[in-house]
């Protein structure tokens, strides 16, 4: 049981991280990252929707009917989402406002229904619930990461620490909209460089990048390479 | 103001100073994912569009007349994202049965549009911005038209520089992205628009 926490941890930490490996849930990565803070906030409110839908949809994997299982998922996953927003619109007011639009739009985040159908659907519920955190922790590393990047070379600081000497002068445009496309495609490009496995050094997207082809059980989430083939 | 140039002002801001994908971040997936052919982002655009127009102007029904008047507005996620996947389904059925012709044009990409982040993401930033129905309209209409713009131009590019030389580092997703950053710098431009 230890042995299969562990590894599922790893895995979405490492080997199948979400936005790194398989570049799920592009909008909020690209969007909210424009200081470490932020992304770190948006990452672990995906975590928590992710934990607790991963739990709830294995426990009631053996309920739900195949056929309306997408809908199903997708109550299920939208009533931890206004549960989230709403607690943080309570407590964490400043984060919220940067946040906006993309919480609730955490509802349609791939990841989430991709996990609840690759994972989620087929085991257990303890090994679902740290699937959810371990995939959880790796697109919250992923969103710190590009986030730290932007800030440090946008603003000259990280969570607001100031790391570069007053004498640098700013990149403005890596915290504006064009910098999240750039970063991720040089973040991208140094793993190409480091051949580590990745989607982008296929040819194809994973899904072709279609959030939905998870949605007909087509969707390569959670199989080996032999049988996305 | 005439009435006739704040809509076109709403439809040329919604659609052109904050592009959806490309500067608001919303319906990267299909963006990346469904680009590689004009034809293709064509198909796909055009089922944006029609979806989204859609399901604002039901959402904004719902939103008004059923969630305002019962003080339910903190199930409006839920209830919109059932929407928009049941009206997807409800299109898909309909084309399949009455027009086969545009089923086939556009039957494959509807339904990959209920995790479209832009339908969902224009629906509840009306309703939360609290619009009347013709700026919900203006709103979502302009917005999927700059989808739609945003997704062939995107194509446009990619079937160009499918055969250049490109750093093999960069191959793949980088330059796709490199080139998004660039478009969106671009369209930037537009900021001066109005």
């Amino acid at each position: 049981m230890f042995k299969k926490i562990i590894e599922r941890l790893f895995n979405g930490l490492i080997k199948e991280n979400p936005t790194f490996v398989l570049m799920l849930g592009m909008c909020p990565t690209l969007a909210v990252t424009t200081a470490a803070v932020n992304g770190l906030g948006m990452g672990l409110s995906t975590t928590a929707v992710l934990m607790m839908s991963n739990l709830m949809i294995s426990a009631l994997r053996k309920f739900i009917p195949d056929r309306v299982r997408m809908p199903a998922y997708i109550v299920v996953v939208a009533s931890f989402v206004t549960i989230i927003d709403m607690l943080m619109q309570a407590y964490v007011r400043s984060l919220y406002a940067a946040l906006g639009l993309y919480i609730p739009l955490i509802v349609v985040n791939c990841i989430i229904l991709g996990r609840a159908e690759a994972y989620a659907s087929k085991n257990p519920p303890i090994p679902s619930f740290f699937d959810g955190l371990g995939m959880g922790l790796g697109f919250t590393a992923a969103l710190t990461i590009i986030g730290s990047v932007r800030e440090l070379f946008g603003a000259g600081s990280i969570f607001g620490l100031r790391i570069m000497p007053e004498s640098y002068e700013p990149i403005a445009i890596l915290v504006m909209a064009p910098g999240a496309f750039f970063v991720l495609a040089c973040l991208t490009a140094l793993q190409n460089k480091l051949k580590a496995p990745s989607a982008t050094n296929k040819k194809d997207f994973i899904c072709n990048g279609n959030c939905a082809s998870c949605m007909d059980g087509s969707c390569s989430i959670g199989k080996t390479k032999e049988e996305n083939q | 103001m005439s009435y006739f140039s704040k809509v076109l002002l709403g439809l040329l801001s919604a659609s052109l100073i904050n592009n959806v994908v490309l500067s608001r971040f919303l319906g990267l997936c299909p963006f990346l994912g469904v680009s590689k052919k004009t034809s293709t982002a064509v198909g796909m655009g055009s089922a944006v569009v029609a979806v989204i127009s859609l399901s604002s102007a039901i959402t904004f029904f719902v939103n008004k007349y059923v969630l305002l008047t019962l003080d339910l507005e903190y199930l409006r996620t839920i209830v919109f994202i059932l929407i928009i996947a049941a009206l997807v389904q409800t299109v898909e059925v309909i084309l399949k049965k009455k027009i086969p012709s545009l089923y086939k044009a556009l039957g494959v990409y509807l339904p990959l549009i209920t995790t479209n982040c832009a339908v969902l993401g224009v629906a509840i930033d009306s309703a939360s911005q609290g619009l009347s129905f013709v700026d919900t309209m203006v709103y979502s209409v302009g917005t999927a038209l700059g989808f739609l713009i945003a997704i062939v131009l995107m194509a446009g590019i990619r079937e160009r520089i499918a055969h250049n030389n490109i750093p093999e580092s960069f191959r793949g997703m980088p330059i796709v992205l490199i080139t998004a950053g660039l478009m969106a710098i671009a369209f930037c431009g537009f900021a001066g628009l109005i």
